[in-house]
């Protein structure tokens, strides 16, 4: 027996960061929204605080945030010759459950586009040639550009108080930020982070070797700070436990702390949580999703919600899971390429390395992910590619520190693990080791897709998504070229030992790499060459907006969230402003 | 209370036969900072007590944790440490049981790319994978691990460790490194899990424990140690 509920403006899937974003607008313009969130509340000052927050093994080993594997995971498998087999405890990502959602344990990596990332189909044409995109790469422009985004950016960052240095303000370059950056129409919220030891040395050595070094921008507070919602936030404690876990602080970004406190009482906003969306109605007639279909996780009853709009903000994977559970939208299929639910499935691809220097006393626990350095020199466009076998490419982040020691104890290669002589080497260096990674972009390949698996189901029953997924010829070519980039910084930097990490051949679904997926409900000009048009609206129903990464046509060098933030932005400026007034399609077909 | 010190095996035997309340004279040595270990080893707090481990489990992760972790200069023995305690807190905890974890069949081996495919939940996997190992040990040494000298346990590890022992039906590298996992998550882990026993990991390493703000000492120490004379855990701000 269904239960169906009055009918609001506006119903929102996953109350993650894009859902609490959303839904805090559309309050402000006036419209009743209800929050579905399949996972629990999440209460800062009960939960996040010292010292319950400040456990490793609860929060970074036993991943006490991160979505219940055992209601929903994911398949996978490398090509679509083998069987996918379901993720049994997650490894290679991680996302999140609850209230805030996977922005609740980020790392505070924060982001805008490159202007060229956005015309990235025609960029490389017209520098290289239309032969220069291999055939099986499904790269395409975004159907938004750089400066149409910037004001969404920019409110973005100033939700955030996002710490950085600018690099290009309003057209001027500025010595010590990125200068390869979009202009931006404003100053960071908040100055940059107090570099680490590691971060120090690597600035130094970029600096030789002529490369433009800057502060990591991060998606937190280095200073007391008020946001857009007026809400105080705090100033980064450099704890160390960042990555993983919430902020004790109030300074690094999460819907729980940013927005929460000035939703939660908003009169027209209702917040249900463990409510499991597990379908939209869709009238195929009218185009539109009339309801949304959910399970009361606490009691196991089903409800019918009624909306005007339906926001899907449920993370990448739920995200395309929905519309093929719904049959809204053609499925991509791999052999023909026809088809678009589930095309252009993207990810990371992050070299890593690691430096030992006798000599320096890097306290390797103290400190923020913010406080890295990076060079933007070998990212996207900014480097010609002529003469080399692969397009695309990525930052390069130097530091040390901000690491607890279950996870964070690096030791050379060759060091055995276990035993006297394994404590020996890991005490000696301890205090010594900086670490270097490349944020390699991943340009989407005809044979990365979701789809639906034929085999798994979740706790309610549906066919779990399957991830069919492996890295190119062309992400390694990149990766092996950043990486004899990194070898030149590290050898600059004169270490007593380091050590490259090149990619394994095939992705694997462990160890932990990033929770940067993307793609699946990618955004286009057509409803051939994709799911949504630029404001996230749904071709095949116009009262369906999609949020998140999903509708990212591939993954650039960089982390997606300061993107992801600024769509959401983008988005819901239109709805608020035209979609409400007047329901329809915002993009002719 | 006067302290004998036995060799692990010979208390090993002793609990064996005597049951969990024979370990009371041997063990719960608090660890310590390897000055001060000779003090600490003269006043033993309370026995170990296991919520789900068997004695057969006890003295094979006992003689495990030891031989990843053993007493020297820089840390007292894993069993000293709590690691066989903490894994015990573990296995016999929501962890332990499978809790978030998908565990639905079909099961197929599927590539190692593809992950841990396993019905076992974690408990399952440590006493399958004990009993295979001890197996192992028994038709390749003639004893159970725990039984064998320190040179035959690191001998035995390392066979695990490479994959090139042949347990019964379970995978000796996959159990080599969930063991090596657990033992160094009970070494390193905050002491309220019942392992790192006087935070003797983190005085080793000069890790300092929970701080309550960075924000004003990042500068200061950009290339200079903290020194660290007590480091804080949990259970100190509470
Ligand atoms: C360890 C880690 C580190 C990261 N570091 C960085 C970084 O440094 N920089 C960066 O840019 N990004 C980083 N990310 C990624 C970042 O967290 C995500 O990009 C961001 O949270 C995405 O926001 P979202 O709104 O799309 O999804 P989410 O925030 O995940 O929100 C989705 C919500 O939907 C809910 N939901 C899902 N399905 C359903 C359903 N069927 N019914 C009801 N509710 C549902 C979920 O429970 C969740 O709360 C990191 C992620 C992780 C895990």
């Amino acid at each position: 027996m269904v239960t169906k509920l009055n009918e609001v403006d506006a119903v929102v899937i996953g109350v993650g960061m894009t859902g609490a974003m959303i839904a805090k607008e559309f309050t402000l313009a006036g419209l009743t929204v209800v929050g579905l969130e399949r996972g629990p509340d999440r209460r800062p000052r009960e939960e996040s605080v010292l010292p319950r927050i400040r456990d490793e093994l609860k929060y970074v080993q036993r991943l006490e945030l991160m979505q219940d594997n055992s209601i929903d995971t994911v398949t996978f498998r490398n090509n679509s010759e083998q069987t996918a087999l379901p993720i049994r405890r997650w490894g290679a990502f991680l996302p999140g459950e609850g209230v805030g959602g996977t922005l609740n344990h980020w790392g505070g990596m924060h982001w805008r586009y490159l202007p060229t990332d956005f015309r990235i189909r025609s960029t490389i044409t017209e520098r290289y040639g239309a032969g220069a995109i291999p055939g099986d790469m499904t790269i395409a422009d975004w159907p938004v550009s750089y400066d149409e985004l910037e004001p969404y950016y920019d409110k973005f960052d100033k939700m955030c108080g996002v710490a950085g240095k600018a690099g290009n303000l309003r057209g001027q370059k500025i010595a010590g930020g990125n200068i390869f950056e979009g202009a931006r129409s404003d100053e960071y919220p908040t100055p940059a982070l107090k570099p680490s030891g590691g971060a120090v040395l690597f600035t130094q050595a970029c600096n030789n070797l002529g490369h433009h070094p800057f502060p990591a921008p991060f998606g937190a507070a280095s200073q007391p700070y008020k946001n857009i919602y007026g809400i105080q936030l705090g100033a980064c404690e450099y704890c160390g436990f960042c990555g993983r876990n919430s902020c004790e602080a109030n300074s690094k970004v999460t819907a729980p702390t940013h927005i929460m406190p000035a939703l939660r009482d908003e009169a027209k906003f209702t917040l249900r949580t463990n409510a499991f969306v597990s379908k939209l109605v869709y009238d195929r007639q009218a185009k539109k999703v009339t309801s949304v279909l959910y399970t009361d996780m606490n009691t196991g009853e089903e409800y019918e919600q009624p909306a005007g709009i339906v926001i899907l903000s449920g993370y990448v994977f739920t995200n395309s899971n929905m519309l093929f559970h719904s049959g809204i939208g053609e499925p991509y299929d791999a052999r023909t390429g026809r088809g678009v639910v589930g095309k252009n499935y993207c990810y990371q691809f992050e070299a890593t390395a690691t430096a030992f220097f006798e000599d320096k006393n890097l306290n390797p626990f103290m400190g923020s992910p913010g406080d890295r350095a990076v060079i933007d020199d070998f990212n996207g466009e900014n480097f010609d590619h002529s003469g080399l076998d692969f397009l695309g490419g990525g930052y390069i982040r130097g530091g040390s520190g901000a690491e607890p020691p279950i996870g964070g104890r690096a030791v050379p290669a060759d060091v055995p693990s276990w035993g006297s002589e394994w404590k020996k080497e890991t005490v000696r260096w301890y205090y010594h080791a900086v670490e270097f990674q490349n944020q390699g972009s991943v340009y989407a390949n005809r044979a990365n897709y979701l789809d639906v698996d034929p085999i798994y189901k979740d706790a309610l029953g549906r066919p779990l998504i399957r991830l069919t997924y492996n890295a190119t010829k062309n992400d390694h070519a990149m990766s092996r070229y950043m990486l004899t980039k990194i070898d030149a910084i590290i050898k600059e930097m004169n270490p007593t030992h380091y050590e490259l990490h090149p990619r394994p051949l095939n992705f694997t679904i462990v160890p932990y790499q990033s929770t940067h997926n993307t793609g699946g409900t990618m955004m286009g000009t057509t409803p051939a060459n994709s799911v949504v048009n630029r404001y996230q609206q749904s071709w095949a129903a116009h009262n369906l907006f999609i949020m998140g990464a999903s509708t990212f046509p591939q993954q650039h060098g960089y982390n997606p969230t300061g993107t992801v933030g600024a769509l959401a932005y983008f988005a819901s400026d239109k709805i608020v402003k035209d979609y409400v007034k007047n329901p329809g399609p915002l993009v002719q077909a | 209370m006067t302290e004998i010190k036995l060799p692990r095996r010979d208390f090993l035997k002793a609990a064996g036969a005597a049951g969990v309340a024979g370990a009371a004279a041997t063990t719960g040595i608090a660890a310590c900072s390897p000055e001060t270990q000779t003090a600490a080893n003269a006043s033993a707090a309370a026995p170990d007590t296991y919520l789900v481990l068997t004695n057969e489990e006890v003295a094979f992760l006992s003689a495990a944790v030891d031989t990843i972790i053993p007493a020297d200069a820089l840390s007292p023995s894993g069993t000293d440490c709590g690691c066989v305690v903490f894994i015990d807190g573990q296995l016999g905890g929501a962890y332990g049981g499978g809790a978030k974890m998908y565990r639905a069949g079909p099961y197929m081996k599927g590539t190692p790319e593809q992950g841990y495919q396993l019905p076992l939940t974690p408990h399952q996997f440590f006493v399958a994978g004990i009993r295979a190992a001890n197996a192992w040990s028994e038709k390749t040494y003639g004893k159970l691990y725990d039984r064998l000298t320190p040179a035959e346990r690191a001998e035995a590890l390392t066979a695990w460790e490479k994959g090139v022992a042949q347990f019964d039906g379970f995978e000796s590298r996959l159990f080599f490194q969930r063991l090596l996992q657990i033992t160094m998550e009970g070494f390193f882990a905050d002491p309220i899990y019942g392992g790192n026993r006087n935070k003797a990991s983190w005085r080793m390493l000069g890790y300092p424990g929970l701080p309550a703000t960075y924000a004003d000492k990042v500068e200061e120490y950009r290339d200079k140690p903290i020194v660290v004379t007590e480091p804080l855990s949990i259970a100190d701000f509470s």
